[in-house]
């Protein structure tokens, strides 16, 4: 046992020591919060920068309207839009799911061998260089059908979605406590059932985070489509033909010399930020009123139980 | 302080003088573990544990932490198939059924065991009647007026009922720990079990919360057999007619929960219901 005495010496030491640990604790902080700073300015200068300049170009002609002649600073990124629109929903509907049950398979089932070589394989192929998935499709896709067409951009773009989604949704799921699917299991419940509709909800929002992170990044993707889809100043006609895109027109309007063009580049910009911002929030805004946890999912279940 | 203990006498598992060994006094065993070994791994959990479980009647597994009581448990509801190393020999009879027989498909008789773990962990994402319907809905039972019906008996058996009757489509996790675990067990008793594992329900609420539940087990026992696993030995004495005292994977002794308490066999039990170590 250790003496009085020695204890009032142990006190000592840390009173000594207050001082100091406070002053690093507010050092501490006010790393972190510069740090934070620093981040958000270059974010931060970009958004205004292309507000700035973009909100000049927007019209309604620009927003509807077939691109003019080149330096005409007429016409608009109709097809652009239309083709972001299109080549998003497409390499979803591709990506989106595959990645899903890929992620599930992982997390569910990947307790083996196989699974840690795909894991491992899907970490590689999530950083790989946009620009070889989009050579790739060209190869498989492009060179073999013999013209450029939407479905070799959603190829692409869906390659470069799925490892992603497949990561979170792996992630996610390997954050509902094994507690859930016990009580699953206790209850008699086949292990499908289990995952789909017990582990799934519970992971439900990491996994949407997941998918529009996915979405942003191949709403900006350029370098795989200048292989895929190549670009077009006229509206969708069919999927065997070339499209254009946001990313596409930006980049070309970037290169061209003439201020009415860089204009509608920074325009065009804009409407991609806003059209990528509006998906994000517009899907987070459906699912959180749809688990009513949102404003609209609360005055709906309040709207219930007044009635009652 | 540390204490030297001999290696326990395994022949005393089941004492003769026990009630149910007299073939009258006893209605009916509906569980019984026969020769029980798990491993995990290379170390050994629980070692050749023989054990009869009466019908009708609550049974105590009580003994230190990490002597085997809730890895025993688990395997009476062929939990530890999802646990990778773990391996269970013998026999678990339900009734007449062996639930390791190879030919056996465990989720259907999981459906005749419930189970109520150690912490409440009602589904986040559903209601308080989504919950105590899970086991159903998810089964396949679509029927409005039976679901109904059962959440309002299962409730009511969890003692729950009165205190949520309004507020059924409440999240569950608005609940308070003890209700919360009280849903716990009114979703577990949902589907109609015949057996009750308990693993220390009472281990994460306050004393009120856990007067309750030990309430509410009492009230079961008229028609459930009930198993539990529980640190406390005042509660084992409060709830349970048999206590079986388990000390590195061993079952030192069963018996009638009052013989057990006030005369225990073993000098092990003695020195464990006594206090001396733990």
């Amino acid at each position: 046992m250790t003496t009085n005495e020695r204890r009032q010496e142990y006190r000592t030491l840390f009173k000594q020591n207050v001082k100091n640990r406070l002053l690093v604790d507010k050092a501490v902080r006010i790393i972190v919060f510069a740090c934070v700073i620093i981040a958000i300015i270059p974010l931060g200068s970009i958004l205004v920068e292309v507000f700035k300049n973009g909100i000049s170009a927007i019209s309604y002609e620009f927003l509807t309207a077939t691109p003019g002649s080149i330096g005409s600073g007429k016409g608009g990124i109709g097809p652009a839009i239309q083709g972001t629109l299109i080549i998003i929903g497409l390499s979803s509907l591709i990506g989106v799911p595959i990645g899903v049950m890929s992620g599930i398979y992982l997390s569910e089932y990947g307790d083996n061998k196989l699974a840690r070589f795909i894991r491992f394989f899907n970490d590689v192929f999530m950083e790989f260089p946009s620009i070889v998935l989009g050579i790739f499709a060209f190869l498989v896709i492009v060179l073999i059908l013999g013209h450029f067409s939407v479905w070799a951009g959603a190829f692409a773009l869906s390659l470069i979605m799925f490892p992603i989604v497949a990561r979170t949704t792996e992630e996610s799921l390997k954050m509902v406590p094994i507690t859930y699917r016990e009580a699953g299991i206790a209850l008699g419940l086949k292990k499908w059932v289990i995952t789909f509709r017990i582990v799934i909800s519970a992971a439900k929002s990491g996994m949407i985070t997941g998918i529009l992170l996915s979405v942003s990044r191949i709403g900006g993707e350029t370098a795989p489509l200048i292989m895929t889809i190549l670009g077009s100043s006229q509206f969708f006609s069919s999927m065997d033909v070339p499209m254009d895109a946001l990313p596409l027109r930006i980049w070309r309007l970037s290169l061209l010399p003439y201020d009415s063009a860089q204009l509608q580049g920074w325009g065009s910009a804009l409407v991609l930020i806003i059209i990528i911002l509006g998906i994000n929030l517009g899907v987070r805004y459906y699912f959180a009123n749809k688990t009513g946890n949102g404003i609209m999912g609360r005055l709906i279940k309040q709207g219930v139980s007044n009635k009652k | 302080m540390t204490m030297t203990v001999s290696s326990p006498k395994t022949n005393t598992s089941i004492d003769s003088d026990i009630p149910f060994h007299s073939s009258d006094a006893v209605k009916k065993f509906k569980m019984v573990a026969e020769n029980v070994t798990i491993h995990y791994g290379s170390t050994i959990g629980v070692k050749n544990i023989t054990m009869k479980f009466p019908e009708k009647s609550v049974t105590a597994l009580i003994g230190p932490s990490g002597c085997g009581k809730t890895t025993f448990l688990r395997c009476l509801n062929r939990m530890h198939d999802m646990t990778k190393n773990a391996k269970v020999e013998g026999k678990v009879m339900l009734d007449d059924i062996d639930l390791y027989d190879k030919s056996i498909d465990p989720i259907y008789h999981r459906r005749k065991v419930g189970m109520v773990f150690q912490k409440p962990n009602p589904f986040p994402t559903m209601s308080i009647y989504d919950n105590v319907v899970a086991g159903l809905k998810l089964n396949g039972v679509r029927d409005k007026k039976i679901l109904d019906e059962i959440v309002e008996d299962s409730l009511k058996m969890a003692y729950l009922w009165d205190e949520v009757k309004d507020d059924l489509k409440k999240s569950a996790i608005e609940l308070s720990g003890g209700q919360q675990q009280r849903l716990c067990i009114a979703r577990a008793l949902a589907i109609q079990p015949e057996v009750l594992l308990m693993d220390e329900p009472a281990s994460a609420l306050d004393p009120i919360a856990t007067q309750k539940i030990e309430e509410t087990i009492t009230e079961l026992k008229k028609e459930y057999t009930i198993i539990i696993v529980t640190h406390n030995m005042q509660q084992a004495v409060r709830v349970s007619d048999y206590t079986g005292f388990m000390y590195l994977g061993e079952l030192i002794e069963f018996r009638e929960t009052k013989k057990l308490f006030t005369d225990p066999k073993n000098e092990l039990t003695a020195k464990y219901v006594q206090g001396q170590f733990g």
